[in-house]
């Protein structure tokens, strides 16, 4: 009885290919020589529209960390006629949605606008866009909000844990701190710095520009030349690609709280790497975040020692590693580690043939699935073109995680996947942890 | 994360926005009870399937608490023809992402693959609605694995430990004071026998929903769902759901909650309040448009007059838990600027509330709540899934289809006067609970310290 059902159910596998993502999108230049990519879709009478700024945080000046994200959190506190009050209130009247946010690499806005009122909208996220007031009075409010985040991180081992880790890993290189500042840089900023990092982060020489909805070519270029003409022409210099420091073993940093929060990582591979989809491939086997990755099933569904661990591979523009995280009880957290570092060695020696396989069908399956709204396909698109993509790779993609084989995954495991370097970072009150 | 609870009052989430008739949703009953509704959405080969179940924490027993949650983990162990884990396996291999949730009033199961998927996934569902089977072994580990979640979500966070013991403060009598991932102490000790009586109890197709989302037919997902669910039995002893019901409450709360982890202190105020009733929502649609008013946003009464014209608060903020089998809360927090005591913020928040209730609604600020509400209809639109999510919560709530179609209507047809007979009936503070989460032992420090 269970082995009829169990080969119904694998027929069923085989048979049923994987669907393809099926997006049409436009590449289009504005008559102003803003590049974009749209996927016209006219279903729902809306527009998602992404703006990404490369840069971020990154950019912020020597002496000013915080910069970046504070003026990023001042765009709609304020712009042309409007103050903070008055410009929240005319966004509520258009029923329009904009996000405004900063990372370390990116400022970006994302945008959710009616057709109905389409103009005014924009007219409105080009006031915050080009003409922000940085009033002394929103800028004071916004950094109590940043500082109350701030002290808030302080006591939050999740937060010690990442910024542990970024300063161990990445030392004075911006990714070696908070994009987000600390107490007493953003304690110290002025209005000038301010100005100076809309100026130096927001510029049209680093903008990417995704657009899905109901909107058409011509309607969109016109939009964007309205929207973005206005912004300078270049902005700050880039950091330099950081050099990165993984000593091995673990660095505990005593808390009391009672779970241990642990991150670790060592060093990946850029996506232009002819190996990067076999690492992708191994990363997912390893510790991708489904529940059949070998570390969800040794540390969790066997040994009961976590809610979660996971591992990713961060493709970052000025640093590329391999990283992950783990919480465990104070007293569990040590045998946690220790099943993490058995595992990192194991996965030296490759993967089976059904892991590959059963990988390569979810990867495949699930890309897709991604392409499921104007929302998430915007997204979709300004990434691919950050990571200096073209269109066909959403067709092209899933033949790459097919083409990797057991070589693959075993030469890039060897050539890649380092136990003694692998580094870890651990927050809490742990037991029986020997730190190196 | 997987396998994870929803804190179903989550004081910011605010989604009182309901799917109107011209959805594409399709609703119809299985002979054996179960209901099923689909929601058409053509625009991706990509489906969602959900089962909900009519029971979450609030169903339990006594001395059992977290069951519900625990049962969902374990319904990802064997059945008589899967192996345990074989589930999420085959899911996965199917390139697709299934995982389970509980709150108070329900417990959900769900999978996202593509389309022509969907009869494994039937298949499956079913399976493990009657089949279950489960070791000792399975429970010694999954036990651990949902004390390290209670770790990572409560223990660790000072926040949710203080909202733990709010809610146990605000109910008298009702299961709602029992969080929903349960007291440690009880779960410690959560067995296998525990497990399968609450299984027993209520997973069956009578006391399911099916919701099925996506690029899918109504007449398709019957003939599945007829094959597979159709076939299972009714539970003739399904128990009624009639609940604990609070008594009146009589004494205003008040609860300090100290931790040395707070590193910002905030004030919080709930007020025992009613839910959305079926064929009876205007009590609840006015008390969302006044969580709106007065801590929806920028231009929220609380926001304008405190962090804009006393600039005391770094924010504040209003949320109501529309959505909920039986009594909810309605809930104001305040957090104060370094130099600004608990007992200052408080006051000032209690003046914002005594200056609206003399004052009344802003027409202007009415109208451009509801322009909004109409708007986020649109925008929900773009994701079938939470549209699924909304139907789900509702119907196990004790709304129906039609229930959640009128809402919109009804969130726009609420006048000035409905809000604030509304206000009028909430604010009373023998209802209330004022919580205090602070770091120090002096409640006065608690600013200073911040402001070092």
């Amino acid at each position: 009885m269970i082995r009829i059902i169990c080969t119904t159910w694998a027929l069923l596998l085989t048979l049923a290919l994987p669907v393809r993502a099926e997006v049409k999108i436009q590449e289009i230049t504005t008559p102003g020589g803003i590049n974009a990519w749209l996927v016209e879709d006219h279903t729902i009478p809306f527009t998602a529209l992404e703006l990404r700024f490369r840069g971020g945080g990154s950019l912020d000046a020597a002496g000013k960390r915080g910069a970046t994200n504070l003026m990023v959190g001042l765009l709609e506190e304020g712009a042309a006629d409007m103050d903070a009050r008055a410009f929240a209130t005319r966004t509520e009247e258009l029923a329009a949605s904009f996000v405004y946010s900063s990372g370390d690499d990116t400022v970006a806005i994302s945008a959710k606008f009616l057709t109905e009122n389409r103009d005014a909208a924009m007219t409105h996220l080009r006031a915050s866009l080009i003409e922000p007031r940085f009033d002394q009075d929103a800028l004071e409010r916004v950094r109590a909000q940043v500082l109350s985040g701030l002290r808030q991180d302080l006591t939050d081992p999740q937060a010690i844990a990442s910024r542990s880790f970024d300063s161990l890993v990445f030392g004075t290189h911006p990714y070696g701190s908070s994009q987000d500042g600390t107490i007493e840089s953003v304690t110290a900023l002025t209005r000038d710095d301010i100005v100076a990092a809309h100026q130096g982060t927001m510029a049209r020489d680093r903008l990417y520009v995704g657009a899905v909805g109901d909107i058409s070519a011509k309607e969109l270029g016109a939009l964007l030349d309205d929207l973005l003409l206005d912004l300078p022409e270049t902005g700050a210099d880039f950091p330099p690609v950081a050099a990165m420091n993984f000593p091995g073993g673990v660095k505990v940093v005593e808390f009391d709280t009672p779970q241990s929060v642990v991150v670790f990582g060592q060093e990946g591979i850029d996506m232009t790497d002819p190996d990067f989809f076999a690492a992708y491939v191994l990363n997912q086997i390893l510790g991708g975040g489904s529940f059949e990755s070998r570390l969800m099933q040794e540390v969790r569904e066997k040994r009961g020692l976590t809610y979660g661990v996971y591992t990713y591979l961060a493709d970052r523009d000025l640093a590329d590693f391999w990283a992950g995280s783990v919480a465990s009880g104070n007293e569990t957290v040590t045998e946690a580690i220790e099943v993490i570092r058995a595992e990192w060695q194991r996965a030296r020696a490759g993967v089976t043939q059904a892991e590959l396989d059963d990988a390569k069908t979810y990867m495949t399956g699930a890309y897709p699935l991604r392409f499921d709204g104007n929302g998430p396909i915007a997204n979709i698109i300004v990434g691919m073109q950050m990571m200096g993509l073209t269109p066909d790779y959403v067709s092209n993609r899933n033949t790459m995680i097919e083409a990797v084989t057991m070589d693959d995954i075993f030469r890039v495991a060897q050539r890649l996947l380092d136990p003694a370097a692998l580094s870890f970072v651990v927050v809490g009150k742990p037991q029986g942890l020997d730190p190196t | 994360m997987a396998r994870l609870f929803a804190l179903a009052v989550a004081l910011l989430s605010f989604s009182p926005m309901a799917a109107r008739a011209d959805d594409a949703v399709t609703d119809f009953t299985l002979d054996n009870g179960m209901q099923v509704v689909v929601i058409e959405d053509h625009r991706a080969p990509v489906v969602v399937q959900m089962v909900w179940y009519r029971s979450g924490s609030a169903d339990e027993t006594p001395g059992v608490s977290g069951v519900a949650h625990f049962l969902e983990h374990l319904l990802f162990k064997g059945t008589d023809t899967l192996e345990p884990g074989e589930f999420s396996a085959t899911v996965a291999r199917n390139g697709g992402a299934d995982n389970a949730f509980t709150s108070y009033d329900y417990t959900a199961y769900y999978q996202r693959v593509a389309a022509d998927r969907l009869e494994l996934m039937m298949r499956m569902e079913s399976d493990r609605m009657v089949n279950l089977r489960l070791s000792e072994d399975d429970i010694a580990t999954e036990r651990n694995v949902i004390l390290e979640e209670r770790n990572q979500r409560v223990e660790n966070n000072p926040s949710a430990l203080f909202r733990e013991q709010k809610d146990a403060v605000q109910y008298l009598n009702h299961r709602y004071g029992v969080p929903i991932i349960g007291w440690r102490h009880e779960m410690e000790s959560l067995s296998l026998k525990d497990a399968l009586s609450y299984y027993g109890t209520y997973y069956s197709p009578n006391n399911a929903i099916l919701i099925v989302a996506g690029d899918v037919t109504p007449e398709g997902v019957k003939t599945l769902a007829e094959k597979y669910y159709g076939v299972i039995p009714a539970n003739p002893d399904l128990p009624e759901r009639n609940r604990a019901v609070e008594p009146p409450q009589t004494a205003e709360r008040r609860m300090i909650y100290r931790d040395p982890r707070v590193a910002q202190p905030w004030v919080s105020r709930s007020y025992l309040a009613p839910e959305r009733d079926s064929g009876a929502q205007e009590d609840a649609a006015a008390l969302v448009l006044l969580a709106e008013i007065l801590g929806g946003g920028q231009t929220s009464l609380l926001n304008e007059r405190l962090q804009f014209d006393r600039e005391m608060v770094v924010y504040a903020g209003a949320g109501y838990g529309a959505g909920s089998l039986d009594d909810t809360t309605f809930d104001l927090y305040v957090v104060p600027k370094p130099g600004v005591t608990l007992q200052q913020a408080e006051d000032a928040l209690d003046e914002v509330i005594a200056e609206f209730m003399e004052n009344g609604v802003d027409q202007q600020q009415l109208d451009r709540i509801k322009m909004q509400l109409k708007a986020s209809q649109i925008y929900a639109r773009d994701d079938v899934e939470s549209i699924a999510n909304r139907y789900g919560r509702a119907l196990t709530q004790g709304l129906t289809v039609a229930d959640v179609q009128a809402w919109p209507e009804v969130l726009q047809s609420i006048s000035a006067d409905q809000i604030m007979a509304a206000a009028q009936a909430l604010f009373n503070r023998d209802r209330s609970v004022t919580g205090w989460l602070m770091s120090d032992a002096s409640p006065d420090a608690a600013a200073k310290e911040v402001s070092q």
